[in-house]
């Protein structure tokens, strides 16, 4: 069976069951309030994507920086990126969310919650970026860095010429998938009042008294970003599969 | 070449494996070390490379000591050549391009000049065809002669080959071994470890025997191999040797 054909009978099948739920409820929809409502459902959207895209940029630095430090030579500089890693992915992003806002930011006079969110963000999702980093240079073979030796290159000639190259192929895929949750996760900003995505449906459904017609179209949104994005990271994973053979 | 090499030792960890190794030879063009496997030949090739630092001991080429730092060692290894027994292509490049990096980012050429002084060798060992493909696309032959050509365009002043036929099938081994044999008789000094003896009778100088950290016996090749006064020495050949 093609895989196209597979796709769509699984997803005609959720679909029919979860028609069928509904109607077992009892709910009535109403569409009309949020229809009327679609700008601002449209804002959040694209709130959410920008605020998506810069924390994604802002991570992968942050990650870079965490990765090196991680298999840095100097104790200290070790302990650092470790403690930060560790901290972070061992902690809700809810948390992390509040504490920045209410109290580190307002200790420092940071008041733009769009600026907060997208730092907290980026340093969430570094955190995961790090461990990507620091996994696909160390998947580059000792021969590589050997070789790069041998033929006299200088060490920072080494990373750019032979390593990070190689390294670059092998992590483009997961982070396409860090990207996706990075857009899920961004839901979570609703918490300080960002008027993403979320917020905007929350807000609509307060005024609507709405509820499943606010929340399906916004699971609804974050599909239309995220399913292209796993297909990306599919399509790169499958694109980078040459490797082996040295 | 003249290679003196005096007390030289290695660690890791907590195991040392060469052990105030002694090689002095004469003023030859082939060196082969041969011996059982961890006996520290490789470990011993590294350093004469330039990859690895000893722990202690000295080695000088035709008079001339390796540098000490990194920097010095880098300088030497720009002047010679190495080859890997699991050859060690960059894999995200072409086999042409393998080629061009060390002479257009270590020596400078242009790229151009550097196009030009390649096209000559890939011809001439029939490799012009396999130019532009990556490295898993070609048999492991072909990779190893690629590896050979990228230490050998940078026209070096030896080359080191470490088991480079150690992972390729026999029939890859013979096009390699003739390709090293090939060069070999036009004066390319080199020192190769080995597990091909044939090979080595016919193409070394001097045969050098490493086990458990020194080297045991060493002196040209045929008295070597058939009249060895070293009795461990013996053993070793009379087990592998037809």
């Amino acid at each position: 069976m093609p895989r196209a054909l597979a796709h769509t009978i699984v997803v005609a099948v959720l679909i029919g069951l979860l028609l069928l739920a509904f109607r077992s409820s009892g709910y009535e929809f109403r569409w009309e309030g949020v229809w009327e409502s679609r700008e601002m459902f449209l804002r959040g959207w694209l709130v959410t994507i920008g605020m998506s895209l810069a924390a994604l940029v802002l991570s992968a630095l942050v990650g870079l920086l965490a990765a090196m430090g991680l298999a840095s030579r100097y104790r200290l500089v070790e302990a650092l990126a470790r403690v930060y890693v560790e901290l972070v992915r061992g902690t809700p992003l809810l948390v992390q969310l509040l504490v920045g806002f209410y109290v580190v930011a307002n200790a420092v006079g940071l008041e733009n919650r769009y600026v907060v969110g997208v730092l907290v963000l980026a340093l969430f999702s570094g955190a995961y970026m790090a461990e990507i980093f620091r996994a696909g240079l160390a998947s580059i073979p000792a021969g590589q860095r050997d070789a790069a030796r041998a033929i006299g290159l200088t060490p920072w000639q080494a990373l750019r010429l032979v390593i990070l190259p190689q390294a670059v192929r092998l992590v483009l895929p997961p982070v396409a998938g860090q990207l996706v949750s990075l857009v899920k996760d961004s839901s979570l900003l609703s918490v300080i009042a960002v008027s993403e995505f979320t917020l905007a449906a929350q807000q609509v459904n307060s005024l609507t008294y709405s509820t499943l017609e606010c929340y399906l179209p916004l699971a609804a949104g974050y599909l239309l970003l995220t399913l292209p994005l796993s297909a990306l990271a599919r399509h790169l994973e499958r694109r980078f599969a040459w490797e082996a053979g040295s | 070449m003249n290679l003196v090499v005096e007390g030289l030792v290695q660690r890791f960890g907590d195991a040392t494996v060469l052990d105030g190794l002694d090689l002095r030879t004469g003023d030859i063009r082939a060196l082969v070390l041969v011996g059982p496997s961890g006996g520290g030949k490789t470990t011993l090739l590294r350093i004469l490379a330039g990859l690895d630092l000893p722990v202690a001991g000295s080695v000088a080429f035709d008079g001339v000591a390796l540098p000490r730092e990194e920097t010095g060692l880098r300088a030497y290894r720009r002047r010679v050549g190495t080859v890997f027994q699991s050859w060690n292509l960059f894999p995200h490049l072409s086999a042409l391009e393998n080629l061009l990096l060390p002479l257009v980012h270590v020596h400078g050429l242009s790229r151009a000049a550097a196009l030009a002084r390649v096209r000559g060798p890939l011809e001439r060992f029939r490799l012009a065809a396999e130019a532009g493909k990556r490295p898993a696309q070609l048999s492991g032959g072909q990779k190893q002669r690629i590896a050979i050509l990228r230490a050998l365009v940078v026209d070096p002043q030896r080359l080191f080959l470490d088991e480079p036929t150690s992972a390729l099938d026999p029939e890859m081994t013979a096009e390699v071994l003739e390709m090293i044999g090939e060069l070999s008789r036009e004066g390319t000094r080199f020192v190769l470890v080995t597990h091909e003896m044939a090979f080595a009778r016919r193409v070394a100088d001097e045969v050098a025997f490493v086990a458990e950290g020194k080297v045991l016996a060493h002196g040209p090749a045929t008295t070597m191999f058939d009249a060895c006064p070293v009795p461990r020495v013996r053993d070793f050949f009379s087990r592998i040797l037809p």
